[in-house]
């Protein structure tokens, strides 16, 4: 019984704490440690076999020069500032776009939903590569969208979007929008009809009720909606390598460099602890409204 | 309404030569801090159809889940059979339950689920086919065999919950709330198939119910719990008629209690409760100090309501009628007597509601003999 | 009476055309004859024919799919293991810190979870190649199984259980012949997750990943930061015909099956 029970924690407890956690430390250890022409290319590194000396001498070699760093050089932390703003206006603009969509799904008709549902799932199932991609195509100057726009004659000159924030917004969006959709959704499909009518009944117009009674129950949807945007495109590398341009600075962007193409190990190991800091408050908000929903809805 | 077939009243518990099939001895149960079973001794004996009756959170449903397996006593002992229980888990005792939800397996008809457990044992193919099938005819439920659970109704299922627990023929069947579930009218129909198969299987049912009219219909005794403690145990006619405590005769059906201070007056007991009028005269069956404050329970369809003062009563009041609930076979009057106090007196309606002799606002008497009412300690 | 209004209609259009027409084009124009992916010059299949004799492509894709198999089994069994430690193994010392570790990886960013991955590989002195991705996607998408077979779980009726031991089961019986088919519809779409999020990852492959194994993402990836190809083309619309194929005879199926028992609670 003990056995049983001891195993079956141990086996998914384990690797977790020697696959996520032991990681992490190693992370933070590297972040502490100094970059050197060396494999590993950082330094100091800890051997055991010195015993206990060996450690001390590990320790005092350790220090914080890396952040510091990180203060005295703009692009981090404009980094940092460039992929938050990127990460709330992408929010907002699946917002707009997507609250219109899960309103429209959650008041088709019923056979119609599973359907409608589908439609938005299948493209999360589909490479998200693949989706950034499509976008390369439609974008560039000589792409779909240019000469579509020429072709009827409303511009002359080809626009410049791929490798700008514009073509970085527009690949956010796209991506992220199902998950903008479905916890809105949710809660709108839940909401029960006769609430509305008992508004109007009560003397609101249907704009008016939509304002007082659609919008506030569904705000832990929306809450919902927007921190699975915001916190997953704050660390986002795919997007802006592949449709920003060298001045859309975004951190996920800074860290690959930084270990690729520099090698500076330990730099980017503290820009990822840097980047985790920044998410953890939006992570917090995020749970603690998850927690309201639960609660609101016993 | 007891399982008596013989013509000999069948009562083991007032049989000393009897030995119970389960015993709790001490047993208490907590939960952190929370005691829900607090020292308790109980016996049930084999073919009972036995009762546990108590408002949620008063032990009852822990009670058999000690005796199903699923909880251990933190101490004390239950015995069955004369064998200490506590070592054995749950799919080593042979004892069934049927759940609450039913716990009909979704994914297997209603023949596997009937077969599951004699599976289990490896009953050979024919013996098992053969069981199943007495199982389906038990529970009248041969046409459905190759249903899968949400196919069949509500009552249905129930009977397959309880073919199945049946099948492997357990000492002691354990039902949980069984028919919670169910609407009235088949509630009805189906405690009396309770019984019977209670009766034709020869089985140990312990049931945990909150429904008190459910409990004393299908059960030979009945143990109201509160708050982790037995209150009272006996047979149905008994706790209603002669209830050991205020708790318990409020629990079980309609009653009006009138709390005052008793005072000893030869086999009876007199209830001073107000000034201005004659103390009530009732019966006890415990002894009750003189001028301990007490309670009697009276039952509304043993006061009688009439226009005219009636001189062969013991206990006589005066009130007018305040309200008339008409609930078809009877009614029930609600009297206001000069003190405030409100009485409810319950009459057969045995003419036309037309004839009714009595309306709002009128005044009225309301009496009872001597041993109508209960006095209890409080 | 639910109301569908024009305004319902418009914005359901615009945003299905927003989510579809970039890869309705993508399909479209991987039939194109021409070399230049954006001038239409006639339909053809060629560059289908150039991707199914492109070594490196199928070299990158058997890896891919030998990850993506063994990554989404192990994750299966380790992520039921962890749902069911999560919801039904009550209190236990680092409780805490386990669901922690179950959850953060959801949201921890793919650079951070690579990174850190990779100086882990590193410090282990362990050869970066096959093995080294499938630890790193097995770690990862064992979180979202567990998070979908613990909901299933948290609303799985208890008594289901009890009532297995009752009749005789063995705990392991009772996980075996009653929970584990109750919750199998969560397990294998937690399963079909992780194979999904295994085929579809490149961050955390790139880091994990050595010269011995290129998975068919870093490929792409290597490939089109030069630009649009009409083989790349070709070979995503292999993949999202898979995927429709997929998700829509997965709905089909599951339309089918609640129809089913509609009929069947009927008669």
């Amino acid at each position: 019984m003990k056995l049983r029970r001891l195993t079956l924690i141990g086996i998914p407890y384990f690797w977790l704490l020697a696959l996520f956690l032991i990681p992490f430390g190693i992370v933070l250890k590297i972040s502490l440690s100094d970059i050197a022409l060396a494999i590993p290319p950082y330094t100091p590194t800890l051997d055991i076999s010195g015993g206990w000396q060996a450690v001390r001498d590990f320790l005092s070699e350790l220090d914080f020069e890396n952040f510091e760093f990180l203060t005295t050089d703009d692009l981090y932390w404009k980094a940092y500032l460039s992929s938050l703003k990127i990460a709330a206006i992408s929010t907002l603009l699946a917002l707009l776009l997507g609250f219109p969509m899960a309103y429209g799904m959650a008041k088709a008709r019923e056979d119609w939903r599973p359907t409608l549902m589908m439609l938005v799932i299948l493209p999360f199932w589909t490479s998200f590569l693949i989706r950034v991609y499509a976008w390369v195509g439609i974008l560039s100057t000589e792409g779909y969208l240019n000469q579509f726009l020429m072709g009827i004659g409303i511009i002359g000159d080809p626009l410049v979007i791929l490798n700008t924030s514009t073509a970085v917004y527009i690949g956010i969006v796209y991506t992220y929008l199902p998950f903008m959709i479905l916890p809105i959704y949710a809660t709108l499909e839940r909401l029960d009809e006769s609430l509305i009518e008992a508004a109007e009944d009560l003397g609101c117009s249907r704009i008016s009720a939509f304002w007082l009674v659609t919008v506030p129950l569904s705000k832990y949807g929306v809450i919902a909606g927007c921190f699975l945007v915001f916190i997953p495109v704050i660390g986002e590398f795919v997007i802006p390598a592949l449709l920003g341009g060298s001045k859309t600075l975004m951190i996920g962007k800074v860290l690959w460099e930084e270990f690729f193409s520099n090698r500076d190990w330990p730099v980017a190991s503290a820009v990822a602890i840097i980047l985790l800091l920044v998410l953890i408050f939006p992570i917090v908000l995020f749970q603690r409204n998850e927690q309201k929903q639960r609660e609101a809805e016993q | 309404m007891n399982q008596d077939t013989s013509g000999k009243e069948f009562a083991p518990w007032n049989d000393a030569s009897e030995k119970p099939l389960i015993t709790f001895k001490n047993v208490t149960k907590k939960f952190g801090e929370f005691v829900a079973i607090s020292d308790l001794n109980l016996d049930i004996y084999a073919r009972e159809f036995f009762a546990l009756l108590g408002p949620s959170g008063c032990g009852k449903t822990t009670l058999m889940r000690m005796l199903a397996g699923f909880e251990a006593p933190t101490s004390g002992v239950i015995e069955l059979a004369g064998q200490d229980i506590a070592a054995i888990p749950p799919n080593k005792r042979e004892v069934n339950m049927m759940f609450q939800s039913y716990a009909l397996f979704p994914h297997l008809n209603i023949w596997d689920n009937i077969a599951f457990g004699l599976r289990r044992e490896k009953m050979p193919k024919d013996q098992m086919e053969a069981r199943v099938e007495e199982m389906l005819r038990l529970t009248k439920m041969e046409k459905f065999a190759r249903r899968k659970p949400h196919q069949v109704s509500g009552g249905q299922r129930q009977r397959v919950a309880l073919a199945r627990s049946l099948a492997k023929a357990p000492k002691l069947l354990l039902l949980d709330e069984p028919l919670g579930a169910l609407d009235a009218k088949l509630r009805q129909d189906t405690q009396f198939e309770l019984m019977d198969i209670q009766e034709s299987t020869g089985t140990t049912f312990v049931i945990v119910t909150h429904d008190q009219e459910e409990a004393m219909t299908v059960a030979s005794r009945v143990a109201v719990m509160d708050h982790g403690k037995l209150v009272q145990v006996d047979t149905p006619d008994v706790i209603y008629e002669t209830p050991n405590s205020v708790y318990v005769a409020d629990f079980i059906g309609d009653v009006n209690i009138i709390e005052g201070t008793a005072e000893a007056n030869g086999d009876s007991v007199a209830l001073t409760w107000t000034e201005g009028q004659p103390a009530l005269i009732g019966s006890a069956n415990q002894p009750i100090a003189k001028g301990a404050s007490a309670a009697m329970a009276i039952r509304p369809e043993k006061i009688a309501i009439s226009s005219e003062k009636p001189t062969d009563r013991t206990n006589v009041l005066q009130g007018k009628v305040l309200d008339i609930a008409y609930l078809g076979n009877i009614s029930t009057y609600h009297v206001q007597l000069d003190n405030g106090t409100v009485i409810k007196a319950q009459i057969a309606n045995t003419r036309r509601i037309a004839r009714r002799n009595f309306t709002w606002e009128d005044p009225v008497w309301l009496s009872w003999t001597d041993t109508a009412g209960i006095v209890l300690a409080v | 009476m639910r109301r569908f209004s024009w305004f319902n209609a418009t914005s359901l259009t615009i945003g299905f055309a927003f989510l579809y027409l970039p890869m309705l084009i993508l399909v479209i124009y991987s039939f194109n004859e021409s070399k230049l992916v954006t001038v239409w010059a006639g339909f053809s299949t060629k560059w289908y024919g150039e991707l199914f004799r492109n070594e490196a492509f199928l070299d990158a894709a058997y890896v891919t799919l030998r990850v993506a198999i063994f990554s989404s089994l192990l994750a299966t069994v380790l992520g039921t293991m962890a749902a069911y430690v999560l919801v039904r193994a009550g209190r236990f010392p680092g409780r805490t810190l386990f669901s922690g570790m179950i959850y953060a990886p959801l949201v921890m960013p793919e650079v951070i979870t690579g990174l850190s991955l990779l100086l882990l590989f590193i410090s282990l002195g362990l050869d970066r190649g096959v093995l080294t991705i499938v630890l790193a996607h097995t770690t990862f998408s064992m979180c979202f199984v567990s998070v979908v077979v613990s909901a299933r779980l948290a609303s799985f009726d208890q008594s289901l259980e009890e009532a297995a031991l009752d009749l005789g089961c063995t705990p392991f019986e009772a996980f075996r012949l009653v929970t584990l088919p109750v919750i199998a519809p969560a397990v294998i779409s937690g399963w079909l997750l992780a194979f999904t999020l295994s085929l579809d990852d490149l961050v955390i492959a790139s880091f994990t990943s050595g010269p011995s194994a290129t998975t068919l993402p870093i490929k792409i990836w290597s490939s089109i930061r030069l630009g649009v190809s009409p083989e790349i083309n070709a070979l995503s619309t292999i993949l999202i015909a898979i995927v429709a194929t997929g998700v829509i005879s997965a709905s089909l199926i599951s339309k089918r099956a609640a129809m089913q028992r509609d009929l069947d609670s009927k008669t």
